[in-house]
């Protein structure tokens, strides 16, 4: 397939993903009444859907919110993985690379350790709010330490100071649940990820962080092609390698602590994903981050239905179920790629 | 066309000096070559023109230092060819050369049909077209130096700098690579600087040769004044003939020094 194909195609998936994501679920309205039910919602257009009012409210309370943070979350970790993989020439990395990931797990741990039961009926729950602060604070640990000793000359200083300091943060929350083994399991369960209890208020929540993330790191896909060619070739053709490696690493890192916070630790999207558009598409960032955003949003719909569905009442983590797809679906990929050449 | 000045640059890693007060005129529309052995500060001191590496003392582009400008003006000027260029194996030479548009487009911006036309021409005279669509990987060694070349054309800067463009290609491919830059710098007076192994061709296509050691200028001039037995012996610890051609070419030529 040609490129100027690959967008409306990934647009078409999403679409799709998004429909089978609001028509299937244990309770609620006949699955194929539900489309005529939206169609009904469109101003100037009326439709007889036999939806009644609460099974209208189980579609747009309960299932909508899901799916749309499920494809918000998708795309944030996607199109931040590809972006991650870009600014450190390296395919292995994930969003999760400078300790956004251990700092939200700390945040989490925080806030369970220290009376959960208490803050229920808190106007805002601090769950998301310690999660984003404190993943949002490893992050800039990493960066001041990393650049400290000379990691803005070269990434590979970042990255050994990220992995220092998810040791670290990662030692930190070890001690605590050590001494709170009470709420391992609800820690543990946290870490998993999950999508069960989303709300609108978490789409709110995360919304503002997601548009501004993914917007300034699609305003860079044409520069992250530039330091494909390596820090001192982007140097001498006019980049300021220093710069845009801080802003992407920014934005990607405020999206990704953003959606870790309401999602938990989501993991393998921000890396398979982008992989596999790499594999169908090319290698060029031009194309890699749009498509990782559509399709990543596509894949996080489709993998959180399975855990809907299965083992209903008590869900399998959404992180499970990424894995166990994502993993043979990835080698299919490679396969088929690898047979074609 | 656009003259260099060195003044007093120097670049130092460390403790080491690998460039120590170096002071040159390079005029519009020369060619200037840098031989000298290993790690006597050529490549350093190219790389501090496009500011891979910091210095002191001054570069100075028709007049105004280089310092004084930032980093996309800089690259409108001066274009590089390092001695081995990254190339991704799944970029497409397209692509790559397009790499060259960075200095004229904005942070936040994308290239313009100019620029995409601009590629085109430069694919055309460079004689690529066919190379287009092909992934980086695939190319051979001296495809993939024309293609690099392609990239700093692309640039559109009045100075080119070439890092051993010579060093990984065939005898043929040397001289079709060092044919190409002069054919460019004729038809676009470009002012080239480049560092060179290769006594014999830097001799005959540069229209002046700079002598380096330990990070210090030795000596400049023509082909004919700086290939000299007796300095090549002291500087790079050789024996070696220097054959003059009627045609004006210096040859080096080693002298195997054990003979059984």
């Amino acid at each position: 397939m040609s490129s100027p194909w690959w967008i409306p195609t990934a647009a078409a998936a999403l679409l799709l993903a998004l429909l089978v994501g609001v028509m299937i679920g244990p309770a609620g309205p006949t699955w194929w009444r539900i489309p005529l039910a939206l169609v009904d919602r469109l101003p100037l257009v009326a439709v007889d859907s036999g939806v009644s009012e609460s099974e209208w409210n189980i579609v747009w309370l309960i299932r909508m919110p899901r799916v749309v943070l499920a494809g918000l979350v998708g795309a944030t970790l996607s199109i931040a993985g590809a972006s991650y993989q870009g600014v450190f020439r390296n395919p292995l990395v994930d969003p999760y690379l400078l300790g956004v990931a251990a700092g939200a797990g700390l945040g989490a741990t925080f806030v369970f350790t220290i009376n959960r039961a208490g803050s229920s009926n808190w106007l805002i729950d601090p769950l998301p709010l310690a999660a984003f602060g404190c993943g949002l604070g490893a992050v800039l640990l990493t960066y001041v330490v990393g650049t400290a000793f000379g990691g803005e000359k070269s990434s590979t200083t970042l990255v050994l100071a990220g992995v220092a300091v998810t040791s670290l943060v990662t030692a930190v929350q070890a001690f605590l649940l050590q001494r709170h083994s009470d709420v391992l399991r609800e820690v543990y369960t946290w870490i998993l990820g999950r999508l069960s209890t989303a709300t609108w208020s978490d789409v709110r929540l995360v919304i503002p962080y997601v548009i501004l993330s993914t917007t300034v790191l699609l305003f860079h896909r044409r520069l992250l092609d530039v330091l494909r060619v390596g820090d001192d070739e982007a140097t001498a053709l006019g980049a300021n390698v220093r710069r845009i490696r801080l802003v992407v690493v920014l934005s990607a890192t405020l999206g990704t602590a953003a959606v870790v916070a309401v999602s938990g630790l989501i993991g393998f999207v921000g890396i398979i994903v982008p992989h596999a558009v790499r594999l169908l598409a090319g290698a060029s960032y031009r194309v890699v981050l749009p498509l990782s955003l559509l399709f990543g949003a596509a894949f996080l719909i489709v993998a959180d239905i399975p855990g809907r569905i299965l083992s209903n009442p008590a869900e399998t983590p959404i992180g499970v179920v990424t894995a166990f797809l994502g993993a043979p679906f990835f080698l299919l990929i490679l396969r088929t790629r690898q047979a074609s050449r | 066309m656009t003259s260099l000045n060195f003044e007093k640059v120097s670049v130092r890693y460390g403790q080491r000096h690998a460039v120590q007060e170096f002071s040159e005129a390079v005029r519009p529309g020369e060619w200037l070559c840098l031989i000298g052995p290993n790690g006597a500060g050529k490549s350093s001191l190219l790389r501090a023109i496009v500011g891979i590496v910091t210095f002191t003392g001054n570069i100075v582009v028709d007049g105004a230092p280089l310092g004084d400008r930032n980093s996309r003006r800089r690259a409108q000027l001066v274009a590089y060819v390092p001695q081995m260029p990254v190339m991704p194996s799944d970029m497409n030479a397209y692509e790559y050369v397009l790499l060259g548009r960075n200095p004229y487009v904005s942070h936040f911006g994308f290239e313009t049909v100019h620029d995409s036309s601009m590629v085109d021409s430069v694919f055309e005279r460079l004689d690529l077209c066919d190379f287009a669509n092909r992934q980086l990987g695939t190319l051979s060694g001296g495809e993939r130096q024309r293609v690099a070349i392609a990239r700093a054309v692309a640039q559109e800067a009045p100075i080119l700098l070439l890092d051993e463009p010579t060093s990984s290609l065939d005898i043929g491919h040397q001289q079709q690579a060092l044919e190409l830059v002069d054919k460019l710098r004729r038809e676009h007076g470009l002012t080239v600087v480049s560092a060179m192994h290769d006594l014999t061709l830097a001799g005959s296509y540069a229209d002046r040769l700079v002598l380096m050691h330990e990070g210090l200028r030795v000596v400049g001039g023509t082909a004919e004044e700086v290939l000299r037995a007796e300095t090549l012996a002291e500087f790079y610890g050789v024996s070696v003939h220097v054959h003059h051609e009627p045609d004006g070419t210096v040859a080096v030529i080693p002298r195997r020094t054990l003979k059984s």
